[in-house]
């Protein structure tokens, strides 16, 4: 993995007011690596904002040290700092009249000399940024004119064209539709890849997050400050004891967070594939506990092309493998429907369910 | 789309010419256009009264509306830029009331002590000039000292327009207290005009101007990185504070010089830019700048010579003109702005 270029030492970030000062988190011991994709969760107001306007030196910090590249942050000069660390930030750049290719070529400004004209090789490098995150096709149009997930990438490519070292990003994925999301995480993943860029950047988008970044940073009140990799934490039980509440549940086995109601009833299934899990999908949305272990008098039986709902039959097991054997005493106290049913869709088949008084028995 | 700039410019430059020769020609008096020619050339054949008006009149009060229309719309354009704001121009700061104010303590003031000033002539002129740009950078030099202390561009912008109503009411209570003819000559100076400026006057006027003006194109590459907004432009190696005090200084005394000589001008410092970044489909201070500069002064000579335009016979202040031109120029546009978008 790569080199460590962002090193926290006991920083404590917060506003420093006339007479007061407010802490927002701190201290934090932690470091970031070059060539990885590290995302920093954590829920509204805990201080991911301040801690990236404090990494970026908008703020200044309340206590610590920052370190970037081996250096102290606060030893750069402004100048300096512009050709090691870029910024996406939240804010809407409300420019008008000025063409996405302009707006990356800004990001080459601490470059340019007295005017901000562009050299040749500064207009390679915008080209070359543009390429990069994929939108040449948009390189002419004004920026006023792109949909808010175009003109993120355009602030990236800014970014890009920039050419440090390490980049920022506060949300960049906040306001954008679902594929755009993956896109803009995915292209950030990759740039880490490619340029050995070290990325840092804020999210509430937990699942993705969790499925792409390289490392992860857990900002929280009470549970203060956790960091690894996505895997690791789940393993620990940091990830689920920082998001488990009422309603959410932290699934071990896919290593991702899923909502949860109660429970009202229970039914056995069986089979597998995505028929499988698209049946408990449906089933949990609608209060009804699924699966193949689920302990219950009833069975759907998933087929290649049907399922199959019926009351199980004495000699079948209760549960998984390991449950015991129903006897046809423990059967005879439910009711509903003696003969099975069989649908083609999970829609039809959830109106069989819903019409079945099968939880009046034990369910169990 | 982007636009041919070098055209679009020559053709503002072109109109700056044809305008400023209409200012020449054009008046109370007819003199031929040959013979106008011919006077500017330096011939001195053609008859003395005619000389005179051209030398002594016309040509001053168009260099006046030239130089006061530069710089006017440069100082609103960078006004916009700072503030964000398009609605931001030369008064909004309250650095035009501040000129107001001085003027008015030394026109209303002198009444009281026995003295009035409109009897005092070019005595009376200059200190008009100097009350005018001491009041207004008194008032900038609040402002840049309060764009020290406080974040926000919008507190900033609020805490101008505050300052301009202080003014107001401090020119408010001079009025009361003032004799009448005092009061009349305050309000004409409120009026605007190109043609106040006299002989001596004018050239160090334009000279001032020139100077300045030139001063404010070092200021194109912090501009632009403005644009993006303080975060981006931090990022980018912006000294944000220092670049706001520079940006406000500069457009502030070139509105003060401005001021002090052809009195508070509305309107061109607003529309101006607006105009400039319709016409030329760009927010690049490269190419804003020298066009706001252009286009100011071309609007300043047509406001002039409307102004002066037969049957006025210079009866109509410039301020009426310049709003009454301005004003649908500026909604034309917008509007065709709009539909623009709308195709896109």
């Amino acid at each position: 993995m790569g080199k460590e270029t962002i090193r926290l030492e006991n920083l404590s970030i917060g506003y420093r007011e006339k007479n007061h000062t407010k802490l927002v988190a701190g201290p934090i011991d932690a470091s970031i690596n070059s060539g990885e994709l590290t995302c920093l969760l954590g829920a509204n107001g805990v201080g991911k904002s301040t801690l990236l306007r404090t990494l970026s030196l908008f703020l200044p910090k309340l206590e610590g040290k920052i370190f970037l590249l081996g250096k102290e942050i606060s030893e750069y000069t402004e100048k300096q700092l512009a050709t090691v660390v870029g910024v996406v930030l939240t804010d809407k750049c409300e420019i008008r009249n000025m063409s996405a290719e302009d707006l990356v070529g800004m990001g080459r400004s601490p470059y340019t000399g007295f005017w901000g004209s562009l050299g040749k090789k500064d207009r390679e490098i915008v080209r070359e940024s543009i390429e990069m995150v994929n939108i040449t096709h948009l390189a002419g149009r004004m920026v006023h004119t792109l949909s808010d997930g175009e003109r993120q990438k355009v602030m990236i490519a800014k970014a890009l064209a920039q050419q440090t070292p390490v980049i920022f990003l506060d949300e960049p994925t906040a306001f954008l539709d679902f594929p755009s999301k993956v896109e803009i995480m995915q292209l950030l993943h990759g740039l880490t890849r490619r340029t050995g860029k070290t990325v840092f950047l804020s999210t509430h988008d937990l699942e993705l997050a969790l499925q792409i970044a390289d490392k992860i940073w857990l900002m929280d009140k009470t549970h203060g400050f956790s960091v690894g990799t996505p895997e690791d934490l789940a393993l620990s039980g940091t990830l689920s004891g920082f998001f488990a509440r009422k309603g959410i549940v932290f699934d071990k086995e896919t290593g991702l967070f899923r909502i949860e109601g109660e429970y009202a009833r229970r039914i056995s299934l069986a089979g597998h594939n995505v028929r499988y899990a698209m049946v408990r999908k449906a089933l949990q949305r609608n209060g009804i506990l699924a699966g193949r272990s689920v302990e219950s008098d009833w069975l759907i039986e998933i087929t290649r092309d049907e399922f199959v709902f019926r009351r199980k039959r004495p000699g079948e097991r209760i549960g998984g493998p390991d449950s015991p054997v129903l006897t046809p005493e423990d059967l005879s106290a439910s009711s509903g429907p003696e003969k099975e049913i069989r649908v083609t869709t999970i829609e039809r088949l959830l109106e069989v369910i819903g019409s079945t008084v099968c939880y009046s028995g034990p369910c169990r | 789309m982007k636009r041919p700039v070098f055209l679009l410019m020559a053709c503002v430059v072109v109109s700056i010419f044809v305008f400023a020769f209409l200012n020449i020609l054009l008046g109370s008096v007819s003199i031929p256009a040959g013979a106008a020619l011919k006077i500017l050339f330096g011939s001195a054949d053609q008859p003395q009264v005619w000389q005179n008006i051209i030398w002594k009149s016309r040509i001053p009060q168009t260099l006046t509306a030239l130089a006061a229309g530069a710089g006017l719309s440069v100082s609103g354009l960078m006004m916009q830029t700072v503030f964000r704001n398009p609605l931001a121009g030369p008064s909004v700061l309250g650095i035009s009331s501040g000129a107001s104010m001085g003027v008015a303590f030394v026109i209303l003031l002198s009444s009281i002590g026995g003295h009035a000033l409109s009897k005092m002539g070019f005595a009376g002129e200059i200190a008009l000039t100097v009350a005018a740009i001491a009041g207004s950078l008194s008032v900038m030099a609040l402002i840049v000292f309060v764009s020290q202390k406080v974040r926000g561009n919008v507190t900033l912008l609020i805490i101008g327009v505050m300052i301009g109503y202080v003014a107001n009411a401090v020119i408010g209570v001079l009025k009361f207290f003032s004799v009448e003819e005092d009061i009349r000559a305050y309000v004409i100076w409120g009026l605007g005009s190109f043609s106040r400026v006299s002989g001596d006057q004018i050239v160090l006027f334009v000279c001032l101007t020139a100077i300045l003006l030139p001063l404010t194109f070092l200021l194109i590459k912090t501009l632009n990185l403005m644009l993006l907004g303080d975060g981006y432009a931090r990022n980018l190696g912006l000294n944000i504070k220092r670049s706001r005090m520079l940006v406000i200084a500069a457009s502030g005394v070139l509105v003060a010089v401005v001021t002090a000589y052809c009195g508070p001008i509305t309107f061109l410092g607003l529309a101006v830019p607006h105009l400039c970044r319709a016409i030329f489909r760009s927010s690049d201070h490269r190419i804003l700048m020298p066009a706001s500069l252009f286009v100011g002064a071309s609007m300043a000579l047509a406001c002039n010579l409307v102004a002066r335009a037969p049957g006025f016979e210079g009866a109509l202040p410039v301020n009426a003109v310049t709003s009454l031109i301005g004003a649908p120029v500026v909604v034309s546009v917008l509007f065709r702005k709009r539909k623009t978008e709308l195709a896109e």
